[in-house]
């Protein structure tokens, strides 16, 4: 819902995040979970952009009025129950907008459900994004204090850690350096290593394994481990499939906002490649898609269903006029794997491609010998107008690359089985 | 080991004392990072610190005492007069504008990470604190200079000083969360600032005010806690019994009650900002 802001209901008195409810007990949990979720449920209130007060005079004169409208509801989390035991590695699988986030947000306490009850065995440390609370001004020293004070430590764990934080950084020689002068690298580093000195009992990760360089993504995943071998637990959500199976010892399996399965890693992503097929029909519907709904693609296909590696694959495309839009707009497009990883991107931008949304539209999009693997691809494809997706048709369509390698010379698999492309390369002598 | 509870809110709910006391070092360290980035050049910190009341002092007394006409009380020279007036000002004015904004300007921090979100707007009372030490300090070498000595009541400037923080804080709390919600906040708070410095005798003594008009001074708050400051600092005359009872009762029932309303507005922040 990119048009819309999304909001607690206040009109609803079980709702609203800080302010929940916080009662700590000192007791044993009874069963030994470290997590219990049962029947938690989120909404939020869906604000248009035309219904929001943004002025205080605005909300005031509309309150004088008298003019109230009943705001439509989104119900990110329905009725979700589950348990987890202590030294468990959870992955969260779905897909955008299942509710993964939105859950991983109540158990770290940021919002709070509308209805439901958590009860956590412990302190939660949570690495919703690395880096957060870093100021640019300070010193790689002072953020370390001042993330790891936020993060929940007290100023002689992080005393007593500090060495093993700077460490596991590697940024020894900047310390005393504004972290403004970082590099990218650098400042992840520094901030995953505070985070990971947490010795909260349960330990939240969203998505930050997607930063940094192998070396330090298998520093990273070589922590979490050690975590859960400590007696701990992680939740872990990640859209990188191959992080939850390398990782989990189960998952759990969310599907527009509704849990559907807590089981095996296996089993969850089973389950998570299998809805893929089935909403792929709904989706079909323009108006079931997320997405503005200004502009909408009416039709979509490939010149041929199965390629080899090396063929151009095109994709054909139609879109529906808008004459009242009065922007250009553009194509977007993501090849995307049977892992759901997209590796690949075409923004039609790049090579200024741009559309006039007064008349209906035919299009194709080309691309020239991405030497993909055997597989199933699915392609998603969005229309922007406006700096707004107007339409978000994900696995709009699909194609095969039929299992032959592009090389001239054929070998024992291990020759081509590792990589997610192959890659047009040579050797010589030089 | 502890078990943490997490249940929808109710429809009413008061600040989590033991909460707060929990985080009470993220509370430190956000003070100290504004402290540190508004001292880190120290020398232009200091100076503009102390320049800028200075130079307000000085243009004070060139439109009050030498245009208008106007007299300090107590044969105390103007431009100290009003230093001291605008000392107590700035330590209001300052606490309620840097917290106001404070929520949106941390609003990666606010809806990423879980802490007792009052802290925010509060700690912003750190860097005014030092402020307002610095210019004290400054304050007490104008006094040397100019050879006036204080009255044995300098000993409570401490309280007053607590409750111009209680007063502007329980306003401070209040205009942070409504600027998250309402974006005109943020063009209100400064005009009604600079109106309240205007209608407060900062700039002069509430004994040059009119008597038909002298009611309106004598219920703002600012008043009972000026005059008790030059009651301290220039041995000014001591303000009326009830005036020093209302200036610890007011300030503390603002700051209890901002934060009651903090936090009601609180729920949503995450989902809003």
């Amino acid at each position: 819902m990119p048009d819309a802001i999304l909001r607690s209901d206040p009109g609803t008195p079980a709702n609203g995040p800080a302010a929940a409810r916080l009662t700590t007990i000192v007791a044993e949990m009874p069963d030994g979970s470290s997590i219990t979720v049962s029947q938690v449920s989120k909404t939020y209130r869906i604000l248009r952009q035309e219904d929001k007060d943004n002025y205080a005079a605005e909300a005031l004169i509309k309150r004088l009025k008298g003019r109230k409208k009943r705001p439509e509801t989104f119900e990110a989390l329905h009725d979700v129950s589950f348990t987890v035991g202590w030294g468990e590695v959870v992955g969260i699988i779905g897909r955008n907008g299942a509710g993964k986030s939105t859950l991983l947000k109540i158990i770290n306490r940021i919002t709070a459900p509308t209805t439901g009850r958590i009860e956590l065995g412990g302190r939660v440390g949570s690495l919703l994004e690395v880096g957060t609370g870093f100021h640019p001004e300070l010193t790689g020293r002072e953020n370390v204090f001042l993330n790891g004070t936020l993060l929940g430590m007290r100023r002689k764990e992080i005393a007593e850690r500090f060495d093993a934080i700077v460490e596991f950084a590697g940024t020894a020689k900047f310390l005393d350096t504004q972290v403004k002068r970082y590099s990218t690298g650098m400042y992840v580093r520094l901030a995953f290593a505070v985070a990971a000195h947490l010795d909260s009992e349960i330990l939240v990760v969203d998505e930050v394994l997607a930063v940094g360089d192998s070396d330090f993504q298998a520093k990273c995943l070589g922590k979490m481990r050690e975590v859960a071998r400590d007696g701990r637990t992680v939740l872990v959500v990640s859209h990188q499939l191959q992080t939850v199976s390398d990782l989990c010892t189960s998952a759990l399996y969310l599907d527009a906002g509704r849990l559907v399965l807590h089981g095996t890693v296996e089993e969850a992503l089973e389950e998570y490649k299998r809805s893929f097929a089935r909403s792929a029909s709904a989706r079909q519907v323009p108006r079931h898609r997320p997405g503005t709904g200004e502009l909408r693609f009416t039709g979509v296909g490939t010149a041929s269903d199965i390629t080899r590696p090396g063929e151009d694959v095109c994709v054909e495309f139609a879109v529906g006029a808008n004459p009242g839009l009065g922007k250009r707009y553009y194509v977007s497009a993501f090849v995307v794997n049977e892992d759901g990883m997209v590796i690949a991107q075409c923004d039609s931008r790049v090579v200024d491609f741009w559309l006039d949304p007064s008349t209906d539209v035919q299009g194709r999009l080309l691309m020239r010998t991405p030497w993909l693997k055997s597989g199933t691809y699915a392609v998603d494809l969005f229309l922007y107008a406006g700096g707004r997706a107007t339409d978000i048709w994900e696995q709009a369509c699909h194609f095969q690359v039929l299992p032959v390698t592009p090389y001239a010379h054929a070998t024992t698999p291990d020759g081509t089985d590792h990589g997610v492309v192959y890659p047009d390369f040579d050797y010589a002598e030089t | 080991m502890r078990t943490v509870v997490i249940t929808p809110p109710r429809r009413f709910s008061l600040p989590k004392v033991s909460e707060l006391w929990e985080a009470r070092e993220v509370l430190y360290r956000f003070g100290a990072r504004d402290v540190t980035l508004r001292y880190r050049q120290t020398l232009l910190g200091v100076v503009w610190v102390i320049l800028q009341p200075l130079l307000t002092a000085v243009v004070f007394t060139l439109v009050f005492n030498k245009v208008a006409g106007l007299k300090a009380p107590g044969g105390v020279p103007y431009a100290i007069f009003s230093f001291v007036g605008l000392l107590a000002w700035n330590l209001f004015s300052g606490i309620i504008n840097r917290s106001q904004g404070s929520l949106v300007s941390n609003r990666d921090l606010v809806s990423k990470v879980f802490f007792p979100r009052m802290l925010v707007p509060l700690a912003t009372v750190y860097s005014c604190v030092v402020d307002f030490v610095v210019s004290t300090a400054f304050l007490v070498i104008l006094m040397i200079v100019y050879g006036i000595s204080p009255s044995a009541a300098v000993v409570l400037v401490p309280v007053w000083t607590l409750m111009v923080v209680l007063l502007a804080s329980g306003v401070g709390l209040v205009t942070s969360a409504l600027t998250v919600r309402y974006r005109d906040v943020s063009y209100f708070v400064p005009f009604l600032l600079q109106f309240l410095l205007y209608a407060s005798p900062i700039a002069y003594a509430v004994t040059a005010v009119p008597a038909k008009y002298r009611w309106v001074y004598e219920i703002n708050p600012l008043t009972w806690i000026l005059q008790e400051f030059r009651w301290g600092f220039l041995a000014q005359p001591m303000p009326p019994a009830w005036q020093i009872v209302l200036s610890v009762v007011v300030p503390v029932a603002v700051f209890l009650g901002g934060a009651v309303i903090f936090e009601q507005m609180e729920r949503g922040f995450a989902d809003v900002i």
